[in-house]
């Protein structure tokens, strides 16, 4: 088991340093000069154009523009924003907990909702609850992120006032605002998480349900509700983990969408105004945390599924 | 415990309804970049800079040049501007405001790495203290426009000692003279300033605290505003207009903007130029021809826009008050082409930056110009990627913005002078060059005024460089609750004056 982590911990480190790499060199592709983007109005003066080249190394060659990024980057410095000039490290500490918050609030409602849903539609399977489970599924899938977000704010935050529009407090701060202006992102990024659960959870509790051992339980008169929970739950939850981490994890790299119709300051917001206005360290810096938070969390599902399934621990 | 619950929220509704009062919350349409008068480059973050950096002088809603941290000026003579200042105003850290700090400043946005003020000032050959109240600043060339430059982030004061300290990163707290001193920022969430106490004039100061929020999404801004999460908010859609004005717990103020919206037409800036439209005036003249600008702004803008044919609005005192758009002519449009000897229908390509408004303008362009013979070709462009395609002269015609200044010269020399830092479609005329150098040294605003219709004669009539379209309006919406906002054709939101019920 502690040689099984170490080696997985070896694979890490290439995959970061090739992923960076990666994102440097795209980064060269993006159409949009940075230095035309910082110089504004005064683009036109070459002067201008060349000192802010010099300044931010972009007259250098990649290779020793990636180099300097790296070494830096080895001394914990992740460098600076062009545009507001605030440590890249800064940054990422700052909306770390933005997005974690956002992401474990909607994971919850999303596996609350999620499991129990897709457990019940396979056990009721064909019959109108399942009907039922699978059409609001569909719809929590296939509902645009933006348009229930902007729905939710008519109607909680204008019509009833019940809720603020928009804006994030931290949890520090005052618990209760906080949830109050995370619960209406939450929900809508939760939705679409609960409705991908919930079709996996019932594909593979239906997988499970046909098992030989599942027969064999009940022919030996286990109540079905222990039938159900242990011996079809249990193993039914493998891909379940699998998916749920990567789900995790998407909702960590940030939800641009959500995150911009209610003015959460998270991941996601950050990295596209970086896009947008061409500051390639904070878009780095991003990339490789969100890399770095989905290494985490793969790692962390493989552990799940030695808990889970014990079976795999002698693998 | 139930009880203790709805206890929890009256409380906690107390706490919010109290912090109301004690805060104005204005939200900005995005981010504004470095905090720092010399490097800073957004409109937004001018408003801002409203609250927290005093500037030598303002300008009042008939676009006049009025004293603020100054008390008055003379030209000793067309070379040498002699600046009297305020006596007893202080920085935030508690520094005087002097003449030292105002030729520290001057010199700052001179000659630190990186300053965008250089280009503005860059006239400035010597700035001299003659008393701790008086400072000389010499010109190597008269200027019309320089004493407009010290009315915004040019003419913004800095302490000399915390901006020293501070370097490059003075932008992360910016220490100046305004009434409100900077206490926080959260990237892409909000700015917080706190009045400062010692502000030359406090008196016209009641609100305690400033929060800017930024909210891109200009629906969830509104529904901020309509929710009373926000008691202002900056640049709301005309689309919005209709809905804010029906809800009587809102208040719209809606003024004309400094700049305009236009089209840049590749002329001579590489092998893009080469076609019918950049080569030749009559072609591009049958393409105006074309456009009908008031159904433009009414179907895009609800008619809320000034269609115009220049780059001056009418608010400017020196707007050429006879130079209007040609109405419509298909005929004439139609003649001109075969006069042109082109082959109809002809293919012109628009870059068009990715923005729903400016995506619909083209459409309707789109359909009146095919009615001429024209087949617009739309290619919509993220905002950072049109703007390298045009400076490297990737583009034929480009539907840009500009966001203006007080003085004319900024709203044209950039752009049609020859050696214009902004002349993406390297128009080249020397006659215009040549009005235009006069009219940056004509002090006298009537005469000014002439050169200036003469260059709009030439460079847009005679060799149609580029066409001028609208001129946006400036719309805050804000609470009823909210009083004394003062709309000024800059779009800033200025604190003095503001009080909230």
């Amino acid at each position: 088991m502690i040689t099984w982590f170490i080696r997985r911990l070896g694979q890490i480190l290439p995959t970061l340093l090739i992923l960076s790499f990666g994102i440097f060199a795209l980064q060269q592709l993006m159409p949009g000069d940075p230095a035309l983007i910082l110089a504004g109005e005064d683009r036109g003066d070459p002067r201008v154009l060349a000192e802010i080249r010099a300044e931010l190394m972009l007259d250098r060659p990649l290779l020793a523009q990636y180099g300097h990024w790296l070494w830096r980057l080895l001394h914990g410095d992740f460098g600076f924003s062009w545009r507001i000039r605030v440590p890249v490290g800064e940054l990422l500490l700052a909306k770390l907990p933005v997005t974690a918050q956002l992401a474990a609030m909607s994971f919850v409602i999303g596996v609350v909702i999620g499991v129990p849903a897709g457990v019940l539609s396979a056990v009721w399977k064909d019959r109108p609850l399942d009907w039922l489970v699978n059409g609001i599924a569909l719809f929590g899938i296939s509902m645009p992120n933006f348009w229930l977000g902007i729905m939710m704010i008519l109607l909680f935050s204008v019509q009833l006032g019940w809720l603020p529009p928009s804006g994030y407090v931290p949890l520090w701060e005052d618990p209760w605002q906080s949830l109050a202006t995370t619960i209406m992102p939450a929900f809508v990024l939760g939705t679409g998480v609960a409705s991908v659960l919930m079709r996996h959870t019932r594909a593979a509790m239906l997988g499970a349900l046909e098992q030989d051992y599942v027969r064999t339980a009940r022919a030996k008169g286990v109540a079905e509700r222990v039938v159900i929970f242990r011996h079809a739950l249990r193993n039914a939850l493998i891909p379940v983990v699998t998916l749920g981490t990567i789900e995790f994890g998407r909702l960590m790299a940030g939800a641009v969408l959500t995150e911009q119709i209610f003015s959460i300051p998270g991941f996601g917001k950050l990295v596209v105004d970086a896009v947008f206005n061409r500051d390639y360290p904070v878009v780095q810096g991003v990339v490789l945390a969100t890399a770095l938070i989905f290494v985490a969390l793969s790692l962390l599902a493989d552990v799940l599924y030695m808990l889970i399934n014990p079976r795999l621990r002698t693998a | 415990m139930r009880r203790l619950i709805l206890a929890a929220m009256l409380l906690a509704g107390a706490a919010s309804a109290q912090g109301v009062t004690q805060n104005l919350r204005i939200g900005l349409r995005e981010d504004p970049d470095i905090m720092d008068p010399t490097l800073a480059r957004t409109f937004v973050g001018r408003i801002v800079f409203a609250a927290i950096c005093d500037k030598l002088f303002d300008i009042n809603e008939r676009l006049e040049i009025v004293p603020q941290l100054a008390t008055g000026h003379v030209w000793d003579d067309p070379r040498t501007l002699r600046i009297t200042l305020r006596p007893g105003v202080k920085f935030h850290d508690g520094e005087p405001m002097d003449a030292e700090a105002v030729r520290y400043s001057l010199n700052r946005h001179l000659t630190l790495q990186g300053s965008f003020r250089r280009g503005e000032i860059n006239g400035v050959t010597a700035v001299e203290v003659v008393d701790p109240l008086t400072v000389l600043i010499r010109l190597a060339e008269p200027s019309a426009a320089f004493l407009s430059q010290l009315t915004d982030r040019a003419g913004m004061v800095v302490s000399p000692r915390a901006a020293e300290a501070a370097g490059r990163n003075f932008g992360l707290r910016p220490i100046c003279a305004g009434p409100y001193r900077f206490t926080e920022r959260v990237a892409q969430d909000r700015i917080v300033v706190d009045r400062f106490a010692d502000y030359w004039n406090a008196a016209a100061v009641t609100i305690p605290r400033i929060t800017y929020q930024i909210i891109t999404d200009s629906t969830v801004r509104l529904a901020n505003l309509q929710s009373g999460a926000l008691e202002m908010v900056q640049s709301v859609d005309p689309d919005d207009v209709a809905a804010v004005r029906r809800n009587n717990r809102l208040r719209l103020s809606i003024s004309d903007e400094l700049g305009y919206q236009s089209l840049t037409i590749n002329i001579g800036n590489g092998a893009r130029a080469q076609t019918p439209m950049g080569q030749d005036a009559r072609v591009r003249a049958a393409f105006e021809l074309a456009l009908d600008r008031q159904v433009l702004n009414q179907v895009v803008y609800e008619g809320m826009f000034n269609p115009t044919a220049q780059p001056v609005p009418p608010t400017n005192p020196l707007h050429v008050p006879g130079f209007l758009p040609e109405p419509r002519n298909l005929d004439r449009a139609r003649a001109l082409l075969r006069e042109a000897g082109v082959r109809t229908p002809l293919a012109v390509e628009m870059t068009v930056p990715n923005s729903p408004d400016l995506r619909q303008a083209a459409e309707v362009m789109q359909a009146m110009l095919r009615e001429a013979g024209f087949e617009l070709r739309i290619n919509t462009m993220e905002f950072a990627s049109s703007l390298q395609a045009a400076v490297r002269g990737d583009f034929e015609t480009y539907l840009l913005a500009w966001s203006g200044r007080v003085d004319p010269d900024g709203n044209s020399y950039t752009f049609m002078h020859s050696r214009g830092p902004q002349n993406d479609g390297r128009y080249s005329n020397p006659e215009v060059d040549r009005l235009l150098d006069a009219a940056r040294i004509e002090t006298d605003t009537a005469r000014r005024r002439d050169i200036y219709g003469q260059i709009w004669a030439i460079a847009i009539r005679q060799d149609r460089s580029r066409i001028y379209l609208w001129h946006r309006k400036n719309i805050v919406a804000h609470s009823a609750r909210l009083t004394g906002f003062v709309a000024i054709p800059d779009g800033l939101i200025r604190p003095q004056g503001l009080r909230l019920q």
